[in-house]
């Protein structure tokens, strides 16, 4: 198994949560009484509030918008078309991790999608029986035995862990959207992609709402077990309690 | 009259003990079926107003539940320093939160339908997994599996995960918190404070 050093990472993550974030000085305090995965939480609580406040007054009215607007077959085919762009990174990423077969179901997806499907619009794989995959970098660091380091909330992009940020950088980098030339298009279909990401969790909001003591701490819950789910592909050893 | 009263016995018993010995996967199906069959044909049950819905949950899906066993495993630790009586309203409120969630999230129920994955269980086993997924077109099918015990009453669920969050230590964090700040005494308040809200937001938007 190779081995990351996980040091260089976390001076990485430190750095890029310290500096870029709004200049804010972190003071790593690990409260006795917190989660002991969780050492920046009055930082994270503090992004966590920004967040809520542009998503209350910007994102979900947004998606909101989106959802009732648009009919269900061109919503299909947005969420199809992002999901055929995804494709090839997540072969990329099941490759990484030695999962050839999952590696070549993705690959074909892509394949299969990219033509008969019509760019991606309709997601003619899945009818065939090869299903789509999720993974990410941060999955892939995770299999190469990179520990989750510490929990973040970062702006925009919500709950990661030190990890995961480092896996979302790669996946930035590597996104195909990322390749498109001309500014104002690149910029249009990012932002199509957040509204649709977004409108997509509005049935979880009522849920996430009504659920909770404390917002925060069950998203932060839901998160790491999520991500935990996701590295063991939907078969997570057992925990005792 | 006393052979009526002994055959009516004797049949009570009878579907006790088959009830008893449904399997884990028979019954998490039955209760699904029984449930998306009502939602999909009463569409009263998806408007704003939620009060039948939970009488629903209520009625079919809450009798499969342990919900002492739940609490307990949200709790973790904690649970052991509890009093029977705060064991008992911890059980109490935290089911009438936990029935709220679970009828809310009907609300992004539109027709899907449900995949048994294939079951196997070996002999004497007394705690399984039973494993479902919600298939939806286009995308990812999303996984739901429930834990099971069996018990003298039969198998119980005693955790529900859904794509990979457990609805049950997803509490975890929360409750100790909680407990350690204002006590179980505290924790069973902020419950029941929370309910009332709930329960008071859902009458006002009716």
């Amino acid at each position: 198994m190779m081995k990351i050093n996980m040091h260089a990472l976390a001076c990485c993550g430190r750095r890029l949560a310290a500096s870029s974030l709004f200049g804010l000085v972190l003071v790593s305090t690990v409260q006795a009484q917190g989660n002991p995965q969780d050492p920046y939480e009055s930082f994270n609580r503090a992004m966590f509030s920004a967040n809520e406040v542009i998503d209350q007054y910007a994102l979900r009215p947004l998606a909101r918008v989106y959802d009732v607007a648009t009919p269900l077959p061109v919503k299909a085919s947005v969420g199809n078309f992002f999901g055929n762009a995804g494709d090839l990174m997540v072969g990329v990423n099941n490759a990484l991790q030695g999962k050839v077969s999952s590696a070549g179901n993705d690959f074909a997806r892509l394949l299969i999608n990219s033509t008969l499907g019509i760019f991606g619009l309709f997601d003619v794989a899945s009818e065939l029986g090869y299903y789509r995959n999720d993974e990410d970098f941060g999955q892939t660091l995770a299999v190469w035995g990179v520990d989750s380091g510490a929990y973040l909330y970062l702006p925009i992009f919500g709950p990661r862990t030190l990890r995961d940020t480092a896996g979302l950088l790669v996946d930035s980098f590597s996104d195909p959207v990322g390749q498109i030339d001309e500014v104002a298009l690149r910029n249009s279909v990012r932002g199509l992609r957040i509204v649709d990401l977004r409108a997509g969790l509005l049935p979880a909001d009522k849920v996430v709402e009504e659920a909770a003591l404390d917002k925060y701490s069950y998203i932060r819950a839901a998160y790491l077990q999520r991500r935990t789910s996701q590295i063991y592909d939907g078969r997570p050893p057992r925990l005792d309690d | 009259m006393m052979k009526k009263i002994l055959t009516l016995l004797a049949g009570l018993l009878l579907s006790f003990s088959v009830l008893a010995q449904e399997a884990p996967d028979a019954l998490v199906k039955r209760v699904t079926e029984d449930v998306l069959k009502i939602v999909r044909e009463d569409k009263t049950l998806q408007g704003a107003d939620k009060s039948k819905l939970i009488a629903l949950v209520d009625a079919k899906v809450l009798p499969n539940f342990d919900f002492q066993r739940m609490t307990a495993l949200a709790l973790g630790k904690e649970w052991r320093k509890a009093t029977p009586q705060q064991k008992m309203r911890l059980s109490e409120e935290f089911r009438n939160l936990l029935v709220r969630t679970y009828a809310n999230s009907f609300d992004g129920y539109r027709g899907q339908r449900i995949r048994y994955l294939p079951f196997t269980m070996s002999a004497g086993e007394t705690d399984v997994y039973v494993r479902t997924e919600v298939l939806q077109p286009g995308a990812k099918p999303v996984q739901i599996d429930y834990n099971l015990e069996l018990q003298s009453g039969g198998w119980k669920v005693y955790d529900v995960i859904i794509a990979g969050i457990s609805l049950v230590t997803n509490y975890r964090d929360q409750f100790t918190r909680e407990v350690r700040a204002n006590g179980i005494d505290g924790l069973i308040a902020s419950l029941a404070t929370k309910n009332d809200t709930l329960e008071a937001s859902a009458k006002a938007g009716k």
